[in-house]
């Protein structure tokens, strides 16, 4: 292991590191305060300040550039934040190459992202008022969500971390929960926050075991001390780290709500739930990679978790008729191989934030895609409903279909080098272990060729399914392609998708990210040989793309859904029963419990004060009936009294 | 003379000064037996102080006289209101102060 570079204080335009987030933040405050005298000019802000960032981060980036990797590693303290007894925070921010790479990430694809919500997002014509406020309001959130998410990659401490953490799940739920008019959207947005809940738990845990045993949170101290913890700790650290991971990037168990976060505006979906937050738990595992170096067991459980998640995320993609719900299996799935990556330790971390950075650009490119159909068929998702779109939109149709190729992992596109490198390094452990991981990644990736091979004729080709029917709100469709500034952030997003992962590779991504992450191990030989990996992963992609055409492009799609089918189809479409599991195992006990609570509470707690009220009142109101009145029973009851005491004295005496 | 004559007349007078409370109903009688328990009571308190050779119980009695004095008079003056209202002054007529 090589010794943690050294840190020092930011300089130049890394004294200014701040305003990343302050930007967006203050863009965001103005939105909301602002109201309705923000209409007209609402988005033109929102844009400005995520692009103001970009400059800056990319400004910040070129200064780290030049100079030497082992001065790379810089902090910025701007006060003290929490201060109290032994615990001392300070709100300092870290700027590293891994920083640095989340920054450019979030604020490029942000930006585009930005930009092609002002189209996406835009009133229709004839719309009420009230829709020009709600595209105030969606930037305002959009805002919010990029200052917190900035905050989260810069910090330099668990706290500031924390506080990124729950800024971007509020962001997440105010956004899943946009069309506030819809009971599914604010359902999928409680479920959204109710499952993440349960993974900040485990990050809150994590960061209080770290304190508790090492008294500090900032990045540097705890890396250099985590050492001298004991195994058992750090395992623990490391599986309640895996827990927040695994709640924030939809990894297994607590998947499900990834799915249905894609009631959020599709930008949202873009930007949030495929290329940045849901990476997050991604970068909390690269980031705290000498806890994870410590413990390969640790490592194992986050693999596994990783080898899981992206099975189940390309079984259940295949199913979905939802365009949207597909692709968001499908970030479910690319996620999993991130986590396989980091947690395949040395030899993985940078493969892990490779595949996060190629993803981001093919996704969300994927996503706005997605968009730009949804825009064009009356906001409809069926893939049933689509079919030959891919003359009516040639822009979304070729863009689509790069983020689709580099997913599938085509030769030279940004898929091939990301993913084929994750499988690499998978084959290459040793033992069972590099069975499990490397044919689990294989097979998914021929179920990933299968799903998006299936998402594409089902959408851009075959017949114009869409003649013979209504829209929802029972209008004809119209397809037609979107306006330039929705186009021209999916033409740049393309062009990422197919250049990003050569790119990168080329100008040595590796190399930049060892001072934050370490240097990238090769991998060793493992369980199979290096050459025959990427045609294995080529073959099986190909299958997946052949059996695809064979299954759905060979013949008309039906518009209603066959039924009944085979069990697998059938399991898949209910999302392998996870969300029943949930139901049943989680839930239902849940709402028992709470019903027992309120009846003992209702009866047994309450019951026994109201009881003793009523019981005391009861007995007053028989008791007071002895005030008569009548002055010689009180005389009468004095003297029982006096006797009484007399008799009592007497007796005590003479006993 | 032994003393325990005269706690015997002492107990004696409390007692029907006593029985005399409990069950005459005109105020004024029910008045004179609180003042005979009163004096029932300072006999024995001079007995006691005759006894013991101290001025203390005797003095007690010159201050039960006094405090039955003023009692007295403030009684007195309640009986008669209350007569003067009510046309009576049975105590079990006046039994408006109850539950």
């Amino acid at each position: 292991m090589t010794a943690p570079p050294e840190v020092l204080p930011a300089t130049g335009a890394g004294s200014l590191a701040w305003l990343l987030f302050a930007i967006p933040a203050v863009s965001a405050l103005v939105l909301f305060l602002a109201g309705k005298r923000a209409n007209a000019w609402g988005h033109v802000l929102g844009v400005a300040s995520v692009l103001a960032s970009f400059v800056l981060g990319v400004v910040i980036f070129v200064q780290t550039l030049g100079v030497a990797p082992d001065q790379r590693t810089t902090e910025l303290s701007l006060y003290s934040w929490i201060s109290s007894g032994t615990l001392d925070v300070d709100f300092g921010l870290r700027i590293d190459p891994l920083s640095l790479t989340f920054v450019l990430l979030i604020t490029g694809v942000g930006s585009l992202i930005h930009i092609y919500s002002v189209g996406y997002m835009a009133p229709h014509a004839g719309a009420e008022p009230s829709s020009d406020s709600s595209r105030r309001r969606f930037f305002a959130q959009l805002n919010l969500f990029v200052a917190a998410m900035l905050v989260l990659v810069l910090g330099n401490n668990f706290v500031l971390l924390y506080l990124g953490w729950e800024g971007v799940g509020l962001a997440s739920y105010l956004l899943i929960g946009f069309y506030q008019d819809r009971p599914s959207a604010a359902t999928a947005a409680k479920k959204a926050f109710l499952m993440n809940r349960v993974g900040d738990v485990g990050l809150a845990l994590a960061i209080f075991v770290l304190w508790l045993n090492l008294g500090t949170l900032q990045y540097t101290e705890v890396f250099a001390r985590v050492g001298e913890l004991s195994g058992g700790t750090i395992l623990a650290i490391t599986l309640l780290l895996l827990l927040g991971a695994c709640g924030k990037s939809g990894q297994f168990p607590l998947q499900s709500w990834l799915p249905d976060a894609m009631e959020g505006p599709t930008p949202v979906s873009a930007l949030i739930h495929a290329a940045t937050m849901v990476t997050a738990g991604v970068y909390l595992i690269a980031r705290t990679n000498p806890i994870y170096d410590l413990t390969p067991t640790g490592r194992v459980v986050v693999a596994l978790i990783g080898v899981v998640t992206l099975l189940i995320g390309a079984v259940i993609g295949c199913a979905y008729d939802d365009i949207k719900k597909v692709l968001a299996y499908s970030t479910v799935s690319q996620i999993g191989y991130m986590i396989l990556a980091v947690g395949l330790g040395p030899a993985g971390y940078a493969l892990g934030i490779f595949h996060l950075l190629t993803h981001g650009f093919f996704k969300a490119g994927l996503f706005l895609g997605a968009g730009s159909v949804m825009h064009a068929m009356n906001d409809d998702v069926n893939m049933r409903n689509f079919g030959g779109l891919g003359r009516r939109m040639p822009i979304t149709f070729v863009t689509f279909g790069c983020g689709y190729l580099a997913l599938i992992g085509f030769p030279f596109l940004s898929g091939y080098f990301s993913k084929d490198a994750i499988i690499e390094a998978a084959f290459g452990q040793e033992g069972w272990q590099g069975w499990v991981y490397g044919l689990a990644a294989t097979l998914a990736a021929g179920l990933t060729a299968f799903y998006m091979t299936r998402l594409m004729i089902m959408t851009f080709f075959g017949e114009e399914r869409w003649r013979n029917l209504k829209a929802p709100d029972g209008e004809d469709y119209h397809p037609h392609e979107s306006p330039p500034v929705m186009t021209g952030p999916m033409i740049v997003l393309a062009i990422g998708s197919v250049f990003a992962g050569f790119v990168l590779s080329a100008v040595g991504l590796n190399q930049w990210l060892a001072p934050s992450l370490g240097e990238l191990q090769e991998s060793p030989a493992g369980v199979l040989p290096h050459a025959l990996v990427p045609w294995l992963v080529l073959a099986c992609s190909a299958l997946g793309v052949l059996v695809a055409y064979l299954v759905v492009g060979r013949r008309p799609t039906p518009v209603q859904r066959p039924e009944p089918v085979s069990f697998p189809v059938r399991a898949a479409r209910r999302d392998l029963y996870a969300n029943a599991f949930n139901e049943t195992v989680i839930e239902r006990p849940g709402i028992w419990l709470t019903r027992a609570l309120v009846f003992l509470d209702n009866r047994g707690v309450d019951g026994l004060v109201n009881g003793l009220a009523a019981g005391l009142g009861g007995g007053s109101a028989r008791l007071r009936r002895l005030q008569t009145g009548f002055v010689r029973s009180y005389a009468l009851s004095m003297l029982g009294g006096s006797v009484f005491v007399v008799a009592a004295l007497l007796a005590v005496r003479f006993a | 003379m032994s003393p325990t004559n005269y706690l015997l007349l002492s107990g004696l007078l409390f007692t029907v000064g006593a029985i005399g409370v409990l069950v005459r109903r005109n105020a004024i009688v029910v008045f004179m037996c609180i003042e005979l328990m009163l004096n029932a009571v300072n006999l024995s308190l001079v007995t006691f102080a005759r006894m013991n050779g101290q001025l203390d119980g005797q003095v007690m009695a010159f201050f039960v006289m006094v405090v039955a004095a003023a009692e007295v008079v403030v009684g007195l003056a309640i009986i008669m209101s209350i007569f003067r209202t009510r046309r009576s002054s049975s105590v079990d007529d006046a039994n408006l102060l109850k539950y």
